[in-house]
């Protein structure tokens, strides 16, 4: 049997009055690397604020890690890369050290602090990301790329079971979003950590990806990125509500 | 001169009241400046001149000696804190309007107050713009009490504080706590605001918080840097104010503004100066 990091049943939600999310059904297996697509406001980052507990579902349930939500408390298995991640205050005066070391805050507790052990953890989750020669820098002088390295480095020093990503590429230039993909599949492959990403670009997504989703109110598609890649352009055009056209890059 | 204060009993007093809100009142100020709230540190200056003008009123009234004008102000301020959370709550789309509405309220009850005590005198003049004379003994105990109980609380929180600072909705996910948290920053906040107004005075006591950290944001890396950076600012600030309000007989809450805003030129100066320096070595490497 396979595990599942999350599972959903039947969920719905609605801001006031407008239904955004109708029965969605939806499992993301151990190890898997999930690409969530859909067009714009088809109900992406609510779904990923259910999963992460900020907003309570109207109907159905969920499980993350085999716990119900309500009972769960494991927060810090779950690491989380915000759509507005990026749009941080970037004159506030913090280093990439000093960025990473907030991801262990919670986990450290109250009334505690930081040891030597932690100061060793917060390193090599910087050299993970590949930006350990910044790691005295401040965050607001680096890149859009380097930054968004820089908070998966604050989730990862949690050591998390689940890393969720809200379009975490927007403003990131094509050489940059290579190596960001190349990162997330060493992430995936090599320390098994489950992966949802939502993305737009789905041409590099569906390179990497183990599983594809398609939300726009409900699940209209979950299969792998070849089937994905396969539907016609009518089938697709029926999920988004307009044409579309998929960019495939080949090597 | 910096021997008459450690001469004089009084000065003595100003002078380590001075010594420590130059500590307490940066050190908060990072936290204000960092969430874009200093126009509360304004708001609630206000309201603890409120608390002021009570406290000189029912001294002078009702011959009532010991809530001392601190204490009320330290309460109203506190108070005035909580509103300023109910009403960020109630307007949550307009969060600013809390500011206006808490800072003439402020002002509106001390107009009131000041009259009902018979209008202006010195003792409220010292409040408005601060004294060098006027720390009683019992004032420095006071604001021993509030540095020692402001110190060690920012010290035990100060990872939630600065997780909770920087990115808010992130530090929820992870698990923190930040109602309550935020609830102890603006209740420190509030108590640093009180207990620094005998020094800089009511109408400067933001100026305090804000100046030493808007100079060291321009030169430090990170958060740990800037705070003691601007602590370093702040005391070099209060020190030489002191000195020079005692000498020329001015209120020391102006010239450690205007110190302040010395310090804050000469950052900005000296960051120029290193980009440009950047910038001549990149040439000189360059092609
Ligand atoms: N806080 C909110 N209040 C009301 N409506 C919202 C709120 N957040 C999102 N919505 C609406 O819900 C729908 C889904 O939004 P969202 O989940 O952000 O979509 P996506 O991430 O797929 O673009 C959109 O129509 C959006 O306008
Ligand atoms: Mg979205």
């Amino acid at each position: 049997m396979t595990e599942t990091v999350v599972s959903m049943n039947n969920i719905s939600y609605a801001y006031e009055r407008k239904n955004v999310l109708e029965n969605v059904n939806l499992e993301i297996p151990k190890g898997s690397f999930m690409g969530l697509v859909g067009p714009n406001g088809g109900g992406k980052t609510t779904l990923i604020k259910i999963i992460l507990g900020l907003i309570r579902p109207d109907s159905g349930n969920i499980q993350l890690l085999g716990k119900n939500i309500d009972t769960f408390r494991d927060w810090n298995k779950i690491g989380f890369v915000s759509q507005k991640a990026n749009a941080f205050n970037k004159g506030f005066p913090a280093t990439v050290f000093e960025v990473v070391s907030m991801g262990l805050t919670a986990k450290i507790g109250y009334l505690k602090f930081f040891k030597a052990k932690h100061k060793q953890k917060i390193l090599e989750a910087i050299e993970q990301v590949g930006m350990l020669e910044f790691a005295y820098q401040n965050i607001g002088n680096l890149s859009g790329g380097q930054q968004q390295r820089i908070f998966i480095a604050r989730s990862l020093v949690n050591e998390p079971e689940l890393l969720i990503l809200d379009e975490p590429t927007v403003g990131v230039d094509a050489e940059n979003v290579k190596r960001f993909y190349e990162l997330l599949h060493r992430l995936n492959r090599e320390q098994n950590i489950t992966l949802l990403l939502v993305t737009h670009d789905t041409g590099t997504m569906t390179e990497h990806a183990t599983d594809i989703v398609c939300l726009n109110r409900t699940l209209h598609f979950h299969g792998d990125p070849q089937t994905y890649t396969s539907l016609s352009e009518k089938d697709l055009s029926t999920i988004y509500g307009h044409p579309v056209n998929i960019v495939v890059h080949d090597h | 001169m910096l021997a008459d204060f450690l001469e004089y009993d009084f000065l003595r007093n100003t002078f380590l009241t001075g010594l420590l809100i130059g500590i307490i009142a940066p050190l908060l100020g990072t936290f204000v400046v960092v969430r874009r709230l200093s126009l509360i540190a304004d708001a609630l200056s206000h309201v603890t001149l409120a608390g002021i003008a009570f406290g000189l009123f029912i001294e002078k009234k009702f011959a009532i000696t010991f809530i001392t004008p601190i204490y009320s102000g330290m309460a109203f301020s506190v108070i005035g804190s909580i509103f300023i959370e109910k009403l960020r709550g109630v307007y949550k789309a307009y969060q600013e309007l809390a500011i206006p509405i808490i800072l003439s309220g402020g002002v509106g009850l001390s107009v009131i107050f000041i009259s009902l005590a018979n209008g202006f005198n010195t003792d409220l003049f010292n409040y408005l713009f601060g004294s060098v004379s006027a720390v009683s003994v019992k004032d420095l105990y006071s604001i021993l009490t509030i540095s020692v109980i402001v110190l060690l609380l920012v010290g035990l929180f100060y990872k939630e504080l600065f997780t909770l600072s920087f990115d808010e909705e992130h530090a929820k996910i992870s698990g923190i706590h930040s109602k309550p948290i935020h609830f102890l920053f603006i209740i420190l906040t509030a108590l640093v605001i009180a207990a620094s107004i005998r020094i800089v005075g009511v109408l400067l006591v933001s100026a305090l918080m804000t100046l030493p950290v808007a100079a060291s944001m321009r030169l430090a890396k990170g958060f740990k840097q800037m705070m003691f950076l601007s602590i370093a600012f702040g005391e070099l600030a209060v020190i030489m104010g002191l000195i020079s309000g005692y000498y020329f007989s001015i209120p020391p809450g102006g010239t450690i503004v205007v110190i302040s805003i010395v310090i804050l030129l000469l950052s900005i100066g000296i960051k120029k100066f290193k980009i440009n320096r950047i910038r001549k070595q990149v040439n000189i490497n360059g092609y």
